[in-house]
């Protein structure tokens, strides 16, 4: 993995996974140490994005690394009119390591063929965002002691939620069952059914999540998103529908935990949050640990 | 009689390829895909011809040209019927077919408008996915761009 961009959760191999999740364990025990002491990381943020920025920069601040980069395009000299090439092709001689986020999708794929330093992509628009991923597994698994013959509740926005796709390429290597809840006009898309097919695993479909989540182990809740819908009044009809209560966790397995990769608007209601099933905060933290476990194994810090 | 009239409409060669059953509306984009209008050989083409497998085809012969395999696939996203005749002094010296390659840059463009190849400098590379209903991965954004959706360049 050394030396080796991190575009798409299906550059990992089931066992480069489990290697990551393994070592992010390492971190959580101990967190802070030196080992990015003479490293530079860049972090280039094309568009906006505070969460996943300040966990990257807080996994290098906590590794003793030093961070240049910038927070949004304006700041950058994109809006000069310089092309993506160029910019990375700079920043690649100030740098050991560049986190990338952009609008465009398949930017960060470009970007690690033309620098000559890994890049990681932080999200590249509706596409990729493989760090998200990691410690989506990172955090089931800590809550389920495995990541094997899981029954995984998906919820809310599963046609552009890149959030989703990624998470549904990387658990089919753990013979996972899925249950997707989506209003009509956010369906899975095709592709990814006719991948579970081809692999021989079971998925289901439903329009309401009160009915069967008995049977998770996980819920995974996404945004639903007005801008998604072309009939206003069709989201307003619906939107309840995909609102996750604290009522309705009362028939779930003692072990189901609920995960959501923020941030959360009002999907969650807020009374869940006290429930001990809730776990999205803790989720955020595993993405320090996880992104810790990927930048040293990227700079070839731990083997 | 009738088919020695019906190739008379675009002459013969005397040394080159013929590449045959090209389906109409596509005739351009294989002439665009082989680069054949930056060239100086001498290149007759009929189309609008009638075809009993394909309703309407083209015929491009090229003088003095032969191709290799991994130039000539390329057409094959447009033409997957094609069929080529290598022709040495007036004969049909060798007959070919043509295969989708397992992967290529150029040619298609990808379907996504988010895509960094519609939005920036960057050539189209794809992974072919599907060779009978051909169907194509982007190497960039992953989006899948199937038959029906495919623009030639």
């Amino acid at each position: 993995m050394q030396n080796r961009s991190l575009i798409s959760i299906n550059d990992y191999s089931k066992e480069e996974i489990l290697h990551v999740l393994d070592l992010a364990g390492e971190f959580e025990q101990n967190p802070s140490r030196d080992i990015l002491k003479d490293k530079v990381i860049a972090t280039l943020f094309f568009e906006p994005s505070t969460r996943t920025r300040l966990s990257f920069e807080s996994a290098v601040n906590r590794l003793g690394g030093k961070i240049i980069g910038f927070t949004d395009s304006a700041s950058s000299s994109s809006i000069k009119g310089e092309s993506l090439k160029d910019t990375i092709k700079t920043v690649s001689n100030y740098s050991d390591l560049i986190v990338m986020r952009h609008p465009i999708e398949g930017s960060a794929r470009y970007a690690s063929e033309v620098a000559m330093v890994p890049v990681i992509n932080a999200g590249d628009g509706a596409n990729q965002h493989p760090t998200q991923t990691l410690l989506d597994l990172y955090s089931i698994r800590k809550t389920q002691e495995s990541l094997d013959n899981l029954n995984l509740f998906i919820v809310g926005d599963l046609k552009y939620g890149r959030t989703v796709h990624s998470l549904i390429m990387a658990m089919a290597h753990f013979n996972a069952t899925f249950w997707f809840i989506s209003p009509k006009d956010l369906r899975i898309p095709l592709e990814y059914k006719l991948f579970l097919d081809q692999r021989g695993l079971k998925y289901y479909e439903q329009r309401d999540i009160s009915d069967v989540v008995s049977e998770a182990d996980i819920i995974y809740m996404t945004r639903v998103q007005k801008e998604r819908f072309s009939d206003p009044i069709e989201y307003e009809r619906i939107k309840n529908a995909y609102v996750l209560k604290s009522n309705m966790l009362q028939d779930t397995r003692k072990t189901m935990k609920i995960l959501h990769p923020l941030p959360r608007v009002s999907e969650i209601s807020t009374d869940v949050d006290d429930s001990e099933k809730a776990y999205y905060f803790i989720q955020a933290l595993n993405g320090v640990y996880t992104r810790q476990a990927i930048i040293s194994l990227i700079l070839g810090l731990k083997n | 009689m009738e088919k020695n009239i019906k190739q008379l409409l675009v002459s013969a060669i005397k040394n080159g390829t013929v590449i045959d059953h090209i389906p109409a509306n596509n005739l351009f984009s294989v002439i665009n895909i082989l680069g054949l209008y930056n060239i100086d050989n001498q290149i007759t083409f009929g189309t609008n011809l009638e075809s009993k497998k394909h309703g309407r085809k083209a015929i491009v012969k090229i003088s003095d040209k032969f191709f290799v395999d991994d130039e000539i696939n390329r057409i094959a996203l447009a033409a997957p019927e094609a069929k080529l005749n290598i022709i040495r002094n007036y004969q049909v010296d060798e007959k070919r077919k043509v295969t989708v390659p397992d992967e290529f840059s150029g040619i298609v463009k990808c379907v996504n408008p988010k895509c960094i190849t519609n939005n920036d400098e960057v050539k189209q590379k794809f992974r072919v996915i599907s060779k009978k209903e051909v169907s194509l991965k982007c190497h960039y954004c992953e989006k899948i761009t199937d038959q029906e959706h495919m623009v030639f360049i």
